[in-house]
């Protein structure tokens, strides 16, 4: 029979159906913040479980973490709490953490990749719904609930119901300055927020083989948005030359079993998918979210559309509350939203050729008057590598602040946050009211139309510079 | 688990879409490390003004939706974070079933640990039973998950579909890692397997 990857990955880790039960899956590995694992631990203590296989999880602190001043305690008690709390959970049960002081500390979705502690074919999961990140390297990757979390700990499987499977293909050449994120953001405005519930997307098509490993990981950490639980990408020789060496990745005989294995993972030839969606990477603007939801999204030489706009009802009036609470108004150019605050970083573009990219933008602009930039490095690897670079300097000297790395204003839990009214350009993957902070104004964009709005202090189309 | 009952509860009306989880559960009060205690959270941007009063246009800070059990509201509920503090919030103001016609994935499954009953309803189900509560605000619906039916006042009730397994754990409100522990046998042998197949995941 002709499988999917997914398919593929789902049989190889199927380890039993009891009768009445869902099918149990076995898990690789499991990876974990602070924010939604303490409840998971207590569990464990109260009934007197055990972590089944510590060696299987990789733990960092990022969502509440300062991004300066990180040698004062933290001022937030119960953030305080949290991190020691994740500090003492792993010290008890004798897991790999990446504290606050670690230098492999940084966003989970960015430092599991980097100590290559993902391969193709695993089932990966973490209490973090962009955990889809990591189908990048053709791994099942998917956020879980706490309860899970627990359940993972204690037994290696969750039970799982099997999914749909949705084929994403994307041909043709990507203009420059669009990038993997803009791909993300077209399918999320295309397909809906709701348009990949109970399915697994798998990205496939020219301009998905020519995106670099950070960019495919960029487009799975988004299939999220567009519904999907998981995201994936066929592994390839990007893939294994991204890996090879890494404190993870199988070295000597291993490496060469570990490829074998790697090779026979992408879909068959002929097999089937339930859905299929296909876009023209051709067509594919610089993407500008305008709206409350990453569906209300569209190119950057396009208006605000207005809520007679969409037949649909419910459509209709999720544009007239989100003109309403971002404080727009309709048929304005997107080129004309002026901007208060940029912010490049989270597990979306928290990478170094995101500030590569966004260096080469920013380099000899000045920070537009009023306007606050930021740039957050995913990691203390990508912050050593951008300076190594000299990025660090160019932001600067552009006006930008090059701070410690976090999820930061990603979710806004460290104190890192938008004041009421305040409009941001944003290279993180929500912009869900409140997300950035209360009465907060999110755009989501590129890091290069983000590094580009922030001297503009508008939007622009980054393809006129 | 608290074990799911047969019930007779008001009914409250939320005519919103794409509800996500950062407004059930905004991200400042998840830095708790303990499992109780968000219901007073819930919809928290929303549900107060910046005084911290009541917001009297938010609808379930309406009278007649006080005390309700059943929360009925528009498509693809619970999107976004994984965020289990969510259903956490949800369960502890009082809910114990949900009726839209879509939610997120990890959500629906967050719903089954919580004693949560997530119903899925048609667009013309759904659309019926708002029309109901909005002509007749407070009224109650009775849900029967043992005979997957729900019974409205208008008739507007309907059966619905919930897999069979995840249905007789939410009845008995058994511990799902207590169910998956009696299969340690087969977890012990796939493992084994495993480190053959697979050795360099154990190098």
């Amino acid at each position: 029979m002709k499988k999917t990857m997914y398919e593929k990955i789902w049989d190889s880790h199927f380890v039993v159906e009891a009768s009445g039960q869902a099918p149990l899956l076995y898990v690789d590995r499991h990876l974990m913040h602070e924010v939604t694992s303490p409840q998971a631990f207590e569990g464990l203590r109260n009934s007197k479980r055990k972590v089944r296989n510590p060696h299987s999880i990789l733990a960092t602190m990022d969502h509440c973490v300062p991004t300066k001043n990180r040698d004062l305690p933290i001022a937030d008690p119960i953030a305080k709490k949290q991190i020691e709390t994740m500090a003492d959970n792993c010290e008890e049960n004798g897991l790999n953490l990446y504290d606050m002081k670690n230098p492999n500390n940084g966003v989970i979705h960015i430092v599991v990749p980097e100590h290559g502690f993902v391969h193709p074919g695993m089932i990966v999961v973490c209490g973090d719904s962009h955990t889809a990140t990591h189908g990048a390297f053709g791994a099942l990757a998917f956020g879980i609930g706490t309860s899970e979390v627990e359940h993972v700990m204690a037994t290696q499987t969750l039970p799982q119901k099997k999914s749909k499977t949705m084929l994403v293909q994307i041909d043709g050449e990507l203009s420059k300055y669009a990038s993997a994120k803009d791909i993300a953001l077209a399918i999320t405005g295309k397909i809906g927020t709701a348009g990949g519930t109970g399915h697994v997307i798998e990205y496939a098509g020219t301009a998905i083989t020519k995106l670099s490993m950070e960019g495919r990981m960029t487009l799975c950490n988004m299939a999220i948005e567009a519904g999907a639980r998981a995201g994936l990408v066929a592994p390839d020789q990007k893939t294994y030359d991204y890996l090879k060496g890494r404190e993870f990745a199988p070295s000597g005989d291993n490496w060469d079993k570990a490829l074998a294995y790697w090779k026979s993972l992408p879909t068959d030839d002929g097999a089937e998918y339930d859905t299929t969606i296909t876009l023209n990477a051709t067509d594919i603007e610089p993407q500008v979210t305008w709206g409350t939801s990453p569906e209300q999204v569209t190119g950057i030489t396009n208006i605000i559309p207005a809520p007679e706009d969409f037949a649909d009802e419910i459509k209709s009036q999720a544009c007239k509350d989100a003109l309403n609470y971002m404080g727009l108004e309709a048929h304005t150019k997107i080129t004309d939203i002026p901007v208060d605050l940029i912010f490049i970083g989270s597990c979306t573009n928290g990478r170094i050729e995101d500030f590569r990219i966004a260096a080469e933008v920013a380099k000899g602009t000045k920070v537009a008057d009023n306007v606050t930039a930021i740039a957050v490095p995913g990691s203390y690897h990508v912050k050593k590598q951008a300076e190594d670079e000299g990025l660090d300097k160019i932001f600067t000297e552009a006006g930008w602040e090059w701070r410690e790395p976090g999820c930061s204003m990603c979710l806004a839990m460290n104190g890192d946050e938008l004041t009421v009214g305040q409009r941001s350009a944003s290279t993180s993957n929500r912009n869900f009211e409140g997300r950035q902070g209360k009465g907060g104004r999110t755009h989501l964009v590129s890091p290069a139309m983000a590094a580009a709005a922030a001297s503009a202090g508008h939007f622009v189309d980054i393809r006129t510079l | 688990m608290e074990a799911y009952k047969k019930h007779e509860s008001i009914a409250a009306l939320m005519r919103r879409s794409n509800v996500d989880t950062d407004q059930i559960i905004p991200k400042q009060f998840l830095k708790k490390v303990e499992r109780s205690g968000f219901g007073k959270h819930l919809f928290h941007d929303w549900r107060f003004n910046e005084d911290g009063s009541d917001n009297t246009d938010f609808e379930l800070n309406k009278a007649a939706f006080k005390g309700a059990k059943v929360l009925v509201v528009g498509d693809n509920f619970g999107c976004g974070s994984s965020r289990e503090h969510a259903p956490w919030a949800i369960e502890d103001y009082g809910f114990n079933t949900i009726i839209s016609t879509s939610y997120a994935d990890i959500f629906y499954n967050n719903c089954f640990k919580n004693s949560i009953l997530p119903i899925v309803a048609t667009k013309e189900q759904l659309a019926k039973l708002m029309d109901e509560v909005d002509a007749n605000e407070g009224l109650s619906f009775t849900v029967d998950l043992e005979n997957q039916e729900l019974i409205t006042p208008a008739g507007n009730g309907f059966k619905f579909e919930v897999d069979a397994f995840r249905k007789e754990n939410l009845i008995k409100g058994l511990d799902d890692i207590g169910l998956t522990l009696e299969q340690t046998d087969f977890i012990d042998q796939y493992e084994t397997k495993h480190k053959q197949d697979f050795p360099w995941l154990w190098a």
